[in-house]
């Protein structure tokens, strides 16, 4: 596969090596943020709006001051540094500077000696407010131009036409990440004007920028550190409760921990941006696409977060992972007082991939060929330009590969038997086999990978030899994903030695990983691992004249001509390495260029019953292949393929995260409902190995093609089912009814 | 209040403020970090310890009135320093990411076995559906039973 | 708080009566989601689980006790088939179906069963002694009841002329841990059909209008069938709110009526 590499290492690349955390982790010993503590610790707790959108008339701190127990009571006056953060643009309040712009907007934060006084001291702050009307509507956003960003994309003739119009609007409501590990977070003052935070995050660097911004601190004076939490997808990428842990810290002069409850996530972290679309494919009479044209709204709500990358995301995979010569895009992501979106794994391409692959299904009929040799006929691959920035794609897209891959799984049988968890409804006992139609649908999906647009994307890591075994050094999150253990293959492979220790470093001690976040991780701190290994690698062969490196010392031609013990007589040998992927440019003001630093493409078939009378869906089977580059660890491919199906599943049939008037109705996991493993389908993954890309080995990103194409696959065979148009996600029961 | 019981075979004794849960009185009072607080309305299984016999979430427990109970947290189930059976189960199968529903599944499957050594997947599924996992997708986590469930005890 | 672990029904009657704004504890699955995130403080908390008598199940008395997890094999069908719903099985080993009644939910999953079985609540209080109170007069509205502050539910008290022939169905958005959209159990007897339904009203409702007709029908065919569902989706009171809406409860209460009227008549 690679030169270099010693093939007798166990748990290299290419084994399903098992996670080094995972002994903790199944023994309940594993330290989550939410699992820490320190001595002398107060407890953190805050207020927040009840309003959408409101003017405090009257702010009292003193009620909650004089209770006993309580230590600090802070709000927006009590911010030393900037009074704004924020991921791209600095917008968003510390606290309520007077006007609260979302419901539960932070508007003071209390410490108090335990939770349950800090959370009555919270309550007992007086905040009396004027309502104002909140702006909800994504039209009327538009009008007032309350917009974070808007583009176009214009690439070929306008004027181009079809004998084939399809024509769709379509919509995807807000979906929750709903990680089970909450919020959390324990800052603590390190008696010199400092202190190290302990927080939930995806990136610890740019935790960092903004806290000293707004503390108005140096930058050692603050350390983030990585901690153990539980589950991101995308709602740690966004400072939560970083901020005011700290400053409570930092004004009591002790540690100070905050733990969100479940309702008080919900509104504490950013959610998918809910869409609407409107899309219109001409083709040929043989469904050549001719002409795509799409309208996209985003909801980014109160605040700015990521808005304007996820944006960009929706606009350049409008099309899909397919040509097409004449594309012209107009995307908004809007301002409102509806609860702040942000990133969400998929991060834009998972809408737009509803919207597209809706399209054509539609098309496929229209032209009156079968769906999947529309795609087949249209696929996205190497040496093609993409069909929105132009862009030549020059590494491997196995589109082909992928759809021909999914269509060799076998479908499943029918039900035998009276089992009503073979059915619609399960141990509900709603249907019976008579009243059950079977459907077949399909979606692909393509993404980008790692930063686009000319972001400096970057990640560092160090990468140690010492007489004990290798250690990593990094400041890369893991959230469950399994970097941790694709970093221990990469430097096991490379340095010959099963004994590799992950070395999770803060923020004053290595710089940037970069986010886990837009399938970048195992490319790009996997990537800086890779070439740190090969370097500290090369760096010990050449000072010990050898040729080979193994567990046990230097080799030249077969012999041992330094032992590790030697290697390290000075010291441990370490190599630092930033690691970056190709550039990128920013697109000019037709949205052309060089914009992604690559492409991954999967795609999903679904197999639905569906009881027809009632709406309510079985998702049977929901197989998926995907273009993965080259499988380091496959087990855990697996497991990233699985999960990403289910949360695809859920947006498909039943996660709707209910806003009204910008107030959400269902902040409970009662009633925001996630697929339980009642729920789950069966799945076959086939993972597509062509290499060809700049990560480590040929490594593809492959966290968030899961998401992407699975809800459609899922839309798709529900409307196969019932010969509806279905065009709203997630689809409920009285969707499909047609009530 | 105080209140009196065994906790993964020791007598433990825990000083209760008020009608807090038993999740909360394990993780505050007895440092018992493992049992998970992911939802606190038993909706996720995460809080998943034995009491008594019975796989129950403790979040819905209030420790005052587990006066008396014999209480095995995920803590006290492995079996010295090896791990149980369905410890190991999961990390062969890649069945644990982020881990923060792990402990609950462990609980949870430890019951399942003991009280049905042979569960067929249905079986598997049902008997798990109190127990969310937001990272897997399930599937690592029905192999895991499975082979379990072909080891038989 | 004050904590009284009741040993038996008597010292569980005396406390209350002594105490009638203390709080019942049962399985705690209500209960504790208000105590951790509404922060309620309840006190005096009376607790019942180790009332031994009050989980004996007889062919009359279902004792208020009886968990979920043993009615998952209670010989009334459509009980047993709603038992296996509830929650999660994590639920069921505590929960009881005292609990339920004294929530007294309109999405309850075992209050539609009640219904059909035109049981009665077995209630006691150390100055009333037992008195036993229709289902109907016992849920009073959404979350209310006719529970006395003084009284203790003790069991669900089971006609002897129930109806072996029964079936029950629950439609949610997911398969597990979930709030019933519409709930159903459909009766049939020597005396004709009995239909109830849950949250489709404050309380479990009987589809009296449709009972009637269908119980005037000489035959019951597709068409009697269809228009059955149609009397149902008329009778029922549901809401529209953020689990679902009125039109589809509607809709949905006629077809599951329908559904399992149709399992009744081919058994």
């Amino acid at each position: 596969m690679t030169t270099g590499t010693t093939p007798r290492v166990r748990g290299g690349i290419g084994t399903s090596a098992r996670r080094p955390d995972g002994g903790p982790k199944v023994s309940g010993n594993f330290a989550y943020a939410s699992d820490l503590s320190a001595e002398g610790m107060l407890w953190g707790a805050t207020r927040r709006s009840p309003h959408a959108h409101a003017r405090i008339t009257r702010l009292d701190i003193a009620p909650a001051l004089a209770m006993t127990g309580v230590l600090a009571v802070l709000t927006q006056e009590d911010v030393p540094g900037n009074p704004l953060f924020g991921q791209e643009e600095q917008d968003q309040p510390v606290l309520c500077d007077g006007v609260a712009r979302y419901w539960g907007e932070p508007v003071a934060v209390v410490a108090a000696t335990d939770e349950e006084t800090a959370r009555r001291a919270a309550g007992a702050i007086i905040v009396e407010w004027e309502p104002l009307e909140p702006l909800v509507a994504t039209d009327e956003a538009i009008e007032r131009e309350s917009v974070y960003r808007d583009m176009q994309i214009r690439r070929g003739d306008e004027s181009a036409k079809g004998p084939i119009v399809v024509e769709g609007f379509y919509e995807t409501a807000t979906q929750d990440q709903a990680p089970l590990g909450p919020e959390a977070g324990l800052a603590i003052p390190d008696g010199e004007g400092g202190l190290d935070l302990y927080a939930v995050s995806q990136w610890i660097h740019v935790d960092h920028r903004q806290i000293i911004d707004c503390l108005d601190m140096a930058p050692e004076a603050v350390r983030c550190h990585p901690v153990g939490i539980g589950g991101a997808f995308g709602s740690r990428e966004d400072i939560s409760l970083h901020i005011h842990v700290a400053m409570l810290a930092l004004a009591t002069g002790r540690p100070v921990k905050m733990v969100y409850d479940r309702s008080e996530s919900f509104v504490g972290h950013v959610k998918r941006h809910p869409s609407k679309m409107w899309y219109r494919h001409e083709a040929d009479a043989f469904g050549n696409l001719v002409k795509v044209e799409a309208r996209l709204i985003l909801d980014g709500g109160a605040y700015a977060h990521t808005s304007r990358a996820v944006l960009a995301n929706a606009a350049f995979f409008a099309v899909g992972p397919y040509r097409c010569d004449n594309v012209f895009v107009h995307g908004s992501v809007v301002r409102t007082n509806n609860p702040p979106a942000g990133a969400m794994r998929g991060f834009g391409a998972v809408q737009v991939c509803f919207g597209y692959e809706m399209q054509m299904d539609r098309l496929a009929d229209a032209v009156g060929i079968d769906p999947l040799d529309l795609r087949r006929r249209n696929a996205l691959r190497s040496g093609d330009r993409m069909s929105t920035s132009g862009q030549l794609i020059e590494g491997s897209l196995p589109t082909m590969s992928v759809i021909d891959a999914l269509a060799g799984i076998p479908l499943p049988e029918h039900p035998v038997g009276d089992d009503p968890t073979l059915l619609p409804g399960g141990t509900g006992r709603t249907s019976s086999p008579s009243s059950v139609v079977r459907g077949v649908g399909y979606a692909v999906g393509l993404k980008n990978i790692a930063f686009s647009e000319a972001f400096d994307d970057f990640s560092e890591a160090r990468v140690v030899m010492t007489p004990a075994g290798v250690e990593v050094h990094t400041a890369a999150i893991e959230v469950g994903q399994g970097l941790i253990t694709v970093c221990q293959q990469i430097a096991r492979t490379i340095l010959g030695t099963e004994q590799v220790a992950v070395v999770w470093a803060d923020t004053s001690q290595i710089g940037s990983a970069g986010s886990t976040s837009a399938s970048r991780q195992t490319q790009m701190t996997g990537g800086a691992v890779h070439a740190a290994s090969v370097g500290l690698r090369d760096r010990i062969l050449a000072d010990h004249g050898g040729d080979e490196l193994r567990d046990d010392g230097v080799y030249l031609e077969g012999r041992r001509v330094s032992t590790i013990e030697d290697v390290c007589a000075d010291g441990p040998v370490e190599f630092f390495v930033r690691f970056r992927h190709p550039e990128t440019s920013k697109p000019d003001e037709n949205g052309q260029g060089d914009v992604h630093a690559g492409f991954v493409v999967a795609a999903h078939r679904a197999v639905v019953d569906v009881d027809t009378e009632l709406g309510l869906v079985r998702v049977v089977r929901v197989d998926t292949a995907q273009d993965v580059g080259t499988a380091l660890n496959p087990q855990a491919i697996v497991g990233q393929l699985e999960g990403g199906i289910m949360q695809g599943a859920g947006f498909a049939v039943m996660e709707h995260l209910v806003i009204d008037g910008g107030v959400i109705r269902n902040p409970t996991f009662t009633d925001y409902v996630i697929p339980t493993f009642m729920d789950a389908p069966e799945v076959a993954t086939r993972l597509i190995e062509e290499g060809g890309h700049w990560g480590p080995f040929g490594a593809k990103g492959i966290g968030e093609s899961p998401t992407i194409s699975s809800t459609p696959a899922i839309v798709s065979a529900i409307r196969a089912a019932t010969g509806r148009d279905l065009t709203r996600v997630p689809v409920l029961p009285q969707d499909i009814v047609g009530i | 209040m105080r209140v009196d019981l065994s906790v993964n075979g020791e007598a433990r004794s825990l000083e209760v403020d008020g009608p807090e849960s038993l999740l909360s009185a394990l993780r505050r009072h007895l440092d018992l970090l493992g049992t998970k607080d992911a939802c606190e309305q038993g909706e996720c299984g995460s809080c998943t310890i034995m009491m008594d016999g019975d796989a129950v979430c403790s979040c819905l427990v209030m420790a005052a009135d587990a006066e008396g109970a014999a209480v095995v947290t995920v803590e006290g189930v492995a079996r010295g320093d090896a791990l149980h059976p369905v410890q190991e189960a999961l990390l062969a199968e890649g069945a644990v990411q982020c881990g923060f529903c792990t402990p609950g599944f462990v609980v949870a499957g430890v019951h399942l076995l003991e009280t049905n050594p042979h569960p067929s997947a249905t079986e598997i599924r049902e008997a798990l559906a109190g127990n969310i996992c937001r990272c897997t997708g399930y599937g690592a986590i029905l192999r895991a039973f499975e082979k379990l469930a072909e080891a038989g005890p | 708080m004050e904590f009284i672990a009741a040993h038996d029904l008597d010292e569980a009657l005396a406390a209350k009566a002594d105490r009638p704004d203390a709080t019942l504890l049962s399985g705690g699955t209500d209960l504790m989601v208000d105590v951790n995130l509404a922060h309620l403080r309840p006190s005096p908390v009376i607790s019942l689980r180790r009332v031994l008598e009050l989980r004996a199940v007889t062919p009359e008395r279902i004792g208020a006790g009886a968990t979920w997890a043993h009615l998952e094999s209670s010989p009334h069908a459509a009980l047993a088939q709603a038992a296996r719903t509830v929650g999660s099985p994590q639920i069921r080993a505590v929960g009881t179906i005292g609990g339920n009644v004294a929530t007294a939910s309109p999405a309850g999953d075992g209050l539609p069963w009640i219904a059909a079985a035109d049981a009665t609540i077995a209630v006691r209080s150390v100055e009333r002694g037992e008195r036993s109170i229709p289902w109907h007069d016992f849920f009073s509205g959404v979350k209310r009841t006719s529970l006395a502050s003084d009284e203790v539910i003790v069991g669900v008290d089971v006609p002897d002329d129930v109806p072996k022939v029964q079936e029950f169905s629950k439609v949610g958005i997911r398969n597990a841990m979930v709030i019933s959209t519409v709930s159903c159990v459909v009766m049939r007897g020597p005396d004709g059909f009995r239909i109830a339904l849950g949250s489709v009203a404050a309380t479990p409702m009987r589809a009296a209008r449709a009972e009637a007709f269908l119980n005037a029908q000489p035959r019951i065919s597709d068409t009697e069938l269809a228009e059955l569902a149609e009397i149902v989706a008329a009778e029922v009171r549901p809401i529209t709110d953020h689990r679902s809406t009125e039109a589809y409860r509607r809709h949905a209460s006629g077809v599951i009526a329908r559904r399992l009227v149709e399992r009744c008549v081919s058994r």
